[in-house]
C-alpha cells in the first residue's frame, strides 16, 4: 500500500470502491494537474522572493540618506562639503558620513557622461552618504540643512515608494496568474469529471435507485478527485521547489564569483524564505482543494442532469 | 401508501403509452401487474420508483406528491423501496456480497453491523457459496437473485419487480414468490411485473393488466 493509499484508505480496508479506479482517475488529469500546480508554486515562489528583494533594498533605503551639495557662486564646494560634513557627524543618531570623493563621483557619471570625465569643468554637485542609526535624526537633519541653501537632503523616498508599488504589482500579477492557473485546472477537472460520470453512468444511475443521494455520489468522485489532484499537485509542487534549492544553491555558487555588475549577482536573492515554501506548501494544497470541489460541482451538476 | 389519480405518459411528443392509469397500493398489499410485451409494464415500474415523472395526473408515494418532490426526498424516498430490476442492474465490479449490501453501505451503516444479514440472505436465494463472485461470471439465475437479494435487504416498505423470475427455474420462482409473499405478510406492499401467467396462477392476488396504454383490474 503506497503512502497515498495509507493517507486516503477508508476505515473498512478491503472494500472495493463503489466507483471502479480505473473509470475514474487518469494519468493525464494527474500531469494536468501537476503541471498547474507546478506553475501556481512557481508563481507564488516568484512573488515571495521579489517581497523579500523588494524589502532588503527598502530596509537598506530606510537607513541610508544622501546629502547633495550644489555649487554655488562665492563658495568654495569643498570647504562647503567640509562643513556640512562636520555639522552632520555631530547629529546625534548618524552613525556614519562619508564623503564621495570625486573618483566616486566620476565612476556614478560614467553611464551617463563617459568614462574619461574631468570633474572640474563641470558644476557636478558632491554628495555625502549618510547611514542612520536611528531615524529620530532626520527631523535635526533636515533642520540643519534648511539653514544652507546649496545643499538637499535626498532620502530615497520617490525610490522607496516604487519599490513599494513594484512589490504590490508583482504580488498582484501573481494572484491574478494563480487565479487564473486555479481556472484552468478547474475546467480541466471538470471536462474530466464528466467524463468520469460519463463513464459510470450504470453504476451512477443503481446507486440513485438505491436510494443515495446526490452528495453521497459526489463525495465518491470527490474523493477520487482529490486523490488524483493531491498526488498531482504534491508532484508539481516538489518539482517547483527543488527548482527554488536549485536556484538558492546556483545562486550562492554564482554569487561567491560574481559581483555587484554582474546579472549573475542577483542570482544570490533567489532565496525562499521558510514563509515561502510555506506559501508554496498552501498553493499545492489549494490546488488539491480546488481539483476535488471542482469535481463536486460538476457531479452534482451532472448529476442533476441525469436524474 | 402509492395513489396514480388519471396519470398519463409521454415520451417526448409522442403518443400517450399511459392513459388515464389509477390504481392504488396500501400497505400490505401484493398485485402482480401484467400485460403483454410494450404494454408500459416497465414505464409503469418506473413512474413508481420516480424514475419518469408523468406528463399529467397526480401521483402520491408515502403521502408526498410525487412531482414535487426535491432531489433529497426523492432519494429518501427510494430508500423505502426496493427495487428488482428486469436486466438486473449489478455492479460488475463488485463481488455478490457488495452487491447485495451496497444499498446499507450508501445508508452509511457499518459493515459490521449488515454482515450477517447479507450471508444469510444470500445464502437463503441459494448463493451462500458464491459471495464473492463478480456478475460477470455468474448465471442469468444467479445474477436474478442477487438482484432480489439488493432489493429485500433493507427490508423496504414497497417492492417493485420487473419479472424477477423470468431467469430462474420453477422451484426457484416458486421459492422466490414465497419469499415475496412472506414480505407481504412481514407488511412490505408488493408490486410484481411479470408476465408469467404460470406464476400468478401460484397466488391468488389482484392482477393489473395493463393494455395499450389502460389499466384494468383483474381480480
Amino acid at each position: 500500500m503506497s503512502i497515498f493509499d495509507a493517507i486516503f484508505a477508508k476505515g473498512s480496508a478491503g472494500r472495493t470502491p463503489i466507483l471502479p479506479r480505473e473509470t475514474v482517475t487518469g494519468s493525464t488529469l494527474l500531469a494536468v494537474v501537476a503541471i498547474m500546480s507546478f506553475l501556481a508554486a512557481l508563481t507564488v515562489g516568484a512573488v515571495r522572493i521579489a517581497q523579500i528583494s523588494v524589502n532588503e533594498w527598502r530596509g537598506e533605503l530606510a537607513n541610508e540618506m544622501t546629502i547633495q551639495v550644489k555649487p554655488a557662486e562665492g563658495h568654495d564646494l569643498d570647504v562647503d562639503v567640509k562643513n556640512i560634513l562636520e555639522t552632520v557627524q555631530r547629529i546625534s543618531g548618524i552613525t556614519e558620513a562619508r564623503v564621495y570623493t570625486k573618483e566616486e563621483s566620476e565612476k556614478l557619471l560614467a553611464p551617463w557622461l563617459g568614462s574619461n570625465l574631468d570633474l572640474g569643468a563641470l558644476p557636478v554637485p558632491r554628495l555625502i552618504r549618510l547611514k542612520l542609526g536611528d531615524q529620530a535624526a532626520i527631523s535635526a537633519l533636515r533642520a540643519v540643512l534648511e539653514t544652507i541653501p546649496n545643499a538637499a537632503l535626498n532620502d530615497h523616498r520617490a525610490f522607496a515608494a516604487r519599490l513599494t508599488a513594484i512589490s504590490k504589482t508583482a504580488a498582484l500579477a501573481g494572484f491574478l496568474i494563480l487565479v487564473l492557473v486555479l481556472l484552468a485546472t478547474v475546467l480541466s477537472v471538470s471536462f474530466a469529471t464528466r467524463g468520469a460520470v460519463a463513464a459510470n453512468r450504470p453504476t451512477v444511475e443503481v446507486l440513485h435507485f438505491i436510494g443515495a443521494r446526490n452528495s453521497y455520489i459526489a463525495s465518491l468522485f470527490q474523493r477520487h478527485f482529490f486523490r488524483v489532484g493531491f498526488r498531482g499537485a504534491l508532484l508539481g509542487g516538489a518539482v517547483a521547489v527543488l527548482l527554488f534549492v536549485i536556484f538558492r544553491f546556483s545562486g550562492r555558487l554564482f554569487g561567491a564569483i560574481a559581483g555587484p555588475g554582474d546579472a549573475a549577482f542577483l542570482l544570490t536573492s533567489f532565496n525562499l524564505d521558510w514563509r515561502g515554501y510555506f506559501e508554496i506548501a498552501a498553493a499545492v494544497l489549494l490546488t488539491a482543494l480546488v481539483t476535488a470541489l471542482g469535481s463536486r460541482f460538476t457531479v452534482i451538476s451532472t448529476l442533476r442532469n441525469i436524474d | 401508501m402509492v395513489r396514480f389519480e388519471n396519470v398519463g405518459l409521454r415520451y417526448g411528443q409522442g403518443a400517450e403509452i399511459l392513459k388515464d392509469i389509477s390504481f392504488s397500493v396500501t400497505k400490505n398489499s401484493f398485485q402482480f401487474l401484467t400485460g403483454p410485451s410494450g404494454a408500459g409494464k416497465t414505464s409503469l415500474l418506473r413512474l413508481l420508483f420516480l424514475s419518469l415523472r408523468p406528463t399529467r395526473g397526480l401521483i402520491s408515494l408515502f403521502d408526498q406528491d410525487a412531482t414535487r418532490l426535491q432531489p433529497n426526498e426523492v432519494a429518501a424516498i427510494r430508500r423505502r423501496i426496493g427495487i428488482v430490476f428486469q436486466d438486473f442492474r449489478l455492479l460488475d465490479h463488485l463481488t455478490a456480497y457488495e452487491n447485495v449490501a451496497l444499498p446499507l453501505r450508501v445508508a452509511g451503516r457499518d459493515e459490521a453491523s449488515y454482515r450477517g444479514e447479507v450471508v444469510e440472505l444470500l445464502g437463503w436465494v441459494g448463493l451462500g457459496e458464491r459471495l464473492d463472485a463478480l456478475p460477470p461470471i455468474l448465471s442469468g439465475g444467479e445474477k436474478q437473485r442477487i438482484a432480489i437479494a439488493r432489493a429485500l435487504i433493507v427490508r423496504p416498505e414497497l417492492l417493485l419487480a420487473d419479472e424477477p423470475t423470468g431467469n430462474v427455474d420453477a422451484p426457484l420462482a416458486k421459492r422466490l414468490l414465497r419469499l415475496f409473499v412472506e414480505l407481504k405478510n412481514m407488511g412490505t406492499a408488493v408490486v410484481i411485473a411479470t408476465h408469467d401467467v404460470a406464476l400468478m396462477d401460484q397466488f391468488d392476488a389482484p392482477r393489473l393488466v395493463l393494455n395499450d396504454g389502460r389499466l384494468y383490474y383483474d381480480r
